[in-house]
């Protein structure tokens, strides 16, 4: 017998596993931006001293988040019983390189920009069953590596189009306890594959725009409950482009949008010549930073946050296919 | 400076085409696409007859730009084949591109040697 599954998609959590700790570790670029203040750690440059590539520097940033989200509540590697943990490029090579480092029991994501909520919900399964006392997530990205992986080198100078979205250089780490006062996770909705036959790399934000509604949507339904219900709905990371798509196909139904906001959109100021904002598994793995600052600060109560991932490779991408696209919700309450 | 203008405005425009071919049509054109189909392109013009004018009006506006190379290919497979037979046309297009291919190997060599590139 089910008891904690609602609905089609939606678990929830009675025993509410709380968000303990988080830390993030960003690129010049990002620090620039608007929230640079809330980032634990800015680089001076994308290329870190002393690495030679830079997958060698994002795998620091994923590995420095984690270190100081550990070191936020004075833990020790040994006290996390499970870590999750992904990024974009082939094999998450960032993700396996830094659980070398912890000897955390460790489980690879691989869920594009939606790696922070697809590794929150996992975790909150663990917590609430009962398997674990403490589980860290991490996700990072880094827009050299990402641009090689997924598009062209970047000495090639490829112009960008106006739908294209800039990769977040950073790493995002948080730490889940079984439970405690504060962040609590209430309950998260698990996505499914949406792809309604877009095929073009450097426009994500449409391609899963239907995705992160689709989730949206189902969370309301399988809970009974309205969207202004929370305080805040915040996706990651569809971009501006991608956030409109997504408000027209809410409006659509019938839903009010004024909640409605997306990481991508928040982490780059129009100055900074991103063109439709934010994307990868660092945006809303650092911007989430951000908000749960804002969830204590009593900014928001309740929030829904739906990391979004466009599944694309680079192989499929080439031989002509379509984006699969998949939005997973998780939702937060801040009870302090 | 006549020919200057003329080979930045022949030049200019063969690249920008490229670009609004990539930005305007609904196809999904990349830039690996426009590098083989101008090469291509170049060379089909260039056996028509119908790129050697190019060259004359724009000078280096029309000979460096990709449908450049298509040309000297196709002009090196022609002349090849007047002086060394059939054969001539497999040797041909290498020998008038050797120029170009040799210096992009060499300078980006001497490029990487320098900035040691990461992408």
């Amino acid at each position: 017998m089910l008891t904690k599954k609602v609905g089609k998609q939606t678990l929830q959590f009675p025993n509410t596993p709380v968000v303990k700790s988080w830390a993030s570790a960003v690129g010049p670029k990002e620090g620039e931006g608007p929230l640079g203040q809330y980032f634990d750690l800015i680089l001076d440059n994308n290329l870190d001293k002393g690495d030679k590539s830079w997958e060698a520097t994002e795998q620091k940033l994923m590995q420095h988040s984690l270190e100081i989200a550990l070191e936020k509540v004075k833990l020790q590697p040994q006290d996390v019983d499970y870590f999750f943990a992904g990024d974009l490029l082939n094999q998450i090579i960032t993700a396996n390189f830094t659980a070398r480092f912890f000897g955390i029991p460790f489980f690879g994501l691989y869920g594009a920009c939606s790696t922070l909520s697809e590794g929150m919900v996992l975790a909150s399964i663990l917590l609430d069953g009962g398997y674990a006392q403490r589980v860290g997530v991490s996700a990072s990205s880094h827009h050299d590596t990402a641009e090689r992986q997924l598009r062209f080198p970047t000495e090639m100078g490829t112009q960008r189009p106006m739908t294209g979205q800039w990769t977040v250089t950073g790493g995002g780490s948080y730490i889940l306890e079984n439970q405690g006062q504060g962040i609590v996770i209430t309950g998260a909705t698990v996505g499914k594959i949406v792809d309604k036959g877009s095929s073009n790399n450097n426009d994500m934000g449409t391609a899963m725009a239907p995705a992160a509604f689709d989730t949206l949507k189902t969370h309301l339904e399988d809970l009974g409950k309205q969207i202004t219900d929370y305080d805040l709905i915040i996706t990651g990371d569809l971009g501006s482009l991608g956030l409109n798509v997504l408000k027209e196909l809410l409006a659509r139904d019938g839903y009010p949008t004024d909640n409605v906001s997306d990481c991508g959109v928040l982490i780059y100021s129009p100055e900074q010549d991103t063109h439709c904002g934010g994307s990868g598994c660092g945006c809303s793995a650092v911007v989430m930073n951000y908000i749960l600052q804002g969830m204590l600060e009593k900014k928001y109560r309740k929030i829904f946050f739906i990391g979004t991932g466009a599944l694309l490779s680079p192989t499929s991408n080439f031989q002509g296919e379509t984006i699969p696209c998949i939005g997973h919700g998780v939702a937060l309450e801040y009870n302090g | 400076m006549k020919s200057l203008l003329m080979a930045f405005l022949v030049g200019g425009i063969i690249c920008a085409l490229g670009q609004l071919l990539m930005d305007l049509t609904p196809y999904k054109i990349t830039p690996g696409h426009i590098l083989v189909g101008y090469v291509t392109g170049g060379a089909v013009l260039s056996a028509l007859g119908l790129y050697q004018p190019l060259v004359e009006l724009g000078g280096a506006g029309a000979t460096v730009p990709l449908s450049g190379f298509g040309h000297a290919l196709v002009q090196g497979a022609i002349e090849g084949v007047k002086s060394k037979g059939i054969l001539g046309a497999l040797g041909g297009g290498i020998e008038a591109t050797s120029v170009g291919v040799a210096a992009a190997i060499i300078f980006g060599l001497v490029v990487a040697t320098f900035f040691t590139p990461k992408g």
